[in-house]
């Protein structure tokens, strides 16, 4: 029956193996840990060597391209690179819609922790989950076969419009909104609610004056986080906002974003022109702004625990 | 906390995700090279082809080129090749640096910034004629030349002005750097800057858009009037048909380039040699709505001066 092996050989290599997996799996995260963090840290020097090209090589004015309104980068004898409206495009469907889903999102996420958490949440739930699934460019599409027309018959104007992409981009930014403000009201502690109503205070009461207040930080954090994705997405604004390169003067103005400049014109340029490295400092100006949204979180969260 | 978890877990997939395509993509063109020297033997016959091929470029010209290489690989099954879209500049560039084998372009190569043109070979692969679009309910069909600037610049706002009904004109622009637009405005606005409008990439979205909007003008290849959804315009009278582009009467049209670096040799030649065989040319073109290169009765440089051939 084959070889006897002597107990301590055995029970050492058993041991050897044991350290081995141990090792393993510790060089296994470690390398996880480590494409992470040098992925991102190769992509914002990338980006940050690339957007600032423009201002370096090409010598376009930092100035004009933050504040002037004249976008004209093919006019080969007089281009101008001014890229405030786009800027400006962003920020506002970014705001406009964050204003529109925070109630929604936040009135959603009460309705399922304090109104109604059995049924209401059943319900709910899988209705945010479906519209996380939902691909951008289906919101797109949708938004441009109904909400255009829609807009363009019943408000006015071409359809195409700084509300369009509001409305758009709020029902996509919904799930994040109300996913997160959904998690931190049931993490309040039920003490709390339990000492509002001892105190006679209705459900109403409770929720509005204690529970509100008191997850203010996460409520915040998940407005900002949606705002986040509202001022990186593209394909589903692209298909609505209708691009132009003009400052709205009002909500039913068509209008462009950074991020709809930079798709549509990226596959046009070619490597290293001063147009593409113009639309790489638009992307530098993205991750800058992603930054800043990641900072306002840190603080919120900072201010949450104490 | 719990989403926060999921986005942070999200990140790294994007990130594996794109270092994949970027490791992926070297790989690939690793392999074409290493490909094309082992498997072409003296031995065997030399028309055997095989390896593969890498192709990337106009979005535009994508949908002619892929169904191109579909019947070449189906006529050799040794044969690999990939047509990506992406867009004239990106074409350009890649076939500049060498990653892709042949680089698609509606524009000149001379026309795009920052492109070595002189080491690019030119190879004309099929024509192109666009045209003025309006939404049905407009009401004209035939425009002077001159009024169409007009309209493009925005001096003309309504179309009743030109004869039409009796509504607002909305311009369904392209983005300033495609090639269609730099096409229209050089030789239907005789180099004029349109007034800002709606700007779409997509001829399906700018065909929906027009089609959908009271008053809305913009422009698209011929391939797109297949229905009544749009009215292509006639410009001066000369109706925007395939014969008119070849006897040089209509003047909006462009060719569509297959760039190589340096003259095209082995099997980026033989797909070349293929399209312009009068079975692609006669065929397969016109099915994809594409006028021959090989009819064309004028010819044009890269600065747009067009003479009789």
């Amino acid at each position: 029956m084959g070889k006897i092996i002597p107990a301590k050989e055995r029970l050492l290599k058993s041991e050897k193996n044991w350290m081995d997996g141990e090792l393993r799996g510790k060089i296994l995260v470690i390398i996880c840990a480590v494409i992470m963090i040098s992925a991102t840290i190769s992509i914002t020097i990338f980006l940050g060597t690339k957007g600032l090209q423009s201002f370096i090589k090409n010598g376009v004015s930092l100035i004009e391209f933050l504040t002037s309104t004249q976008w004209n980068p093919t006019n080969k004898a007089n281009p101008e690179y001014g890229a405030f409206p786009f800027i400006f495009g962003s920020f506002a469907v970014t705001f406009l819609s964050a204003i529109v889903a925070a109630p929604l999102g936040i009135g959603g996420a009460i309705f399922m922790t304090e109104i109604a958490p059995s049924w209401g949440r059943k319900i709910l739930q899988p209705v945010v989950e479906l519209l996380v699934g939902i691909p951008s460019v289906v919101y797109g599409f949708i938004g441009l076969t109904v909400l255009v027309p829609f807009v363009r018959g019943h408000v006015g104007g071409l359809g195409f419009s700084l509300l369009s992409g509001v409305i758009v981009l709020s029902i996509m930014i919904l799930p994040t909104i109300t996913t997160i403000a959904t998690d931190a009201m049931s993490a309040l502690p039920k003490n709390l609610r339990e000492g509002s109503y001892a105190l006679g205070a209705t459900r109403w009461q409770t929720i509005r004056k204690v529970l509100i207040p008191a997850a203010l930080p996460s409520l915040l954090t998940a407005v900002v986080l949606g705002m986040a994705r509202a001022f990186g997405e593209a394909l589903a604004v692209q298909m609505v906002i209708g691009n132009v390169r003009d400052l709205p003067s009002n909500l039913l103005d068509a209008s462009a974003t950074l991020t709809t400049i930079i798709t549509l014109n990226m596959g046009h340029t070619t490597y290293g022109s001063v147009e593409n490295n113009t639309l790489w400092s638009m992307g530098l100006i993205l991750l800058v702004m992603s930054f800043v949204f990641i900072l306002l979180i840190r603080y919120l969260s900072s201010r949450r625990k104490m | 906390m719990k989403s926060l978890k999921k986005l942070s877990l999200l990140t790294l997939l994007a990130a594996l995700m794109v270092f994949a395509a970027a490791c992926g993509g070297g790989a690939s063109t690793d392999k074409t090279e290493g490909k094309d020297k082992s498997t072409t033997p003296k031995t065997e016959e030399k028309k055997e082809l095989s390896g593969s091929l890498s192709v990337s470029g106009s979005s535009a010209m994508q949908p002619l080129i892929a169904a191109a290489a579909e019947e070449f690989m189906n006529e050799n099954p040794n044969v690999d090749i990939q047509v990506n879209a992406g867009g004239s500049g990106t074409g350009l560039s890649q076939v500049a640096e060498g990653s892709v084998q042949i680089g698609n372009s509606d524009v000149f190569a001379e026309e795009k910034e920052g492109i070595p043109a002189d080491q690019l070979v030119d190879h004309k692969v099929a024509v192109v004629g666009m045209t003025a679009a309006v939404n049905p309910k407009v009401g004209i069909k035939d425009i002077k030349k001159e009024d169409l600037i007009k309209v493009f610049t925005g001096k003309i706002t309504n179309w009743k002005e030109l004869g039409g009904k009796d509504q607002k004109i909305v311009l369904v622009n392209r983005p300033d750097s495609s090639g269609t637009r730099a096409i229209f405005n050089k030789f239907a606005l005789d180099g004029a800057t349109p007034a800002e409008g709606i700007t779409e990439d997509s001829s399906n979205t700018v065909k929906k858009i027009i089609n959908e909007t009271d008053g809305a003008v913009g422009y698209l290849a011929f391939s797109y009037f297949t229905d009544d959804s749009v009215t292509p315009l006639s410009i001066d009278g000369v109706e925007p048909t395939a014969e008119n582009v070849q006897s040089g009467k209509f003047p909006v049209w462009a060719y569509q380039h297959s760039y190589t670096k340096g003259e095209a040799d082995g099997l980026a030649k033989a797909f070349l040699d293929y399209l312009m065989s009068d079975d692609i040319q006669t065929t397969l073109l016109k099915e994809q709505g594409y006028l021959p290169v090989t009819k064309m009765k004028v010819e044009r440089d890269a600065k747009g001066n067009q003479k009789n051939i």
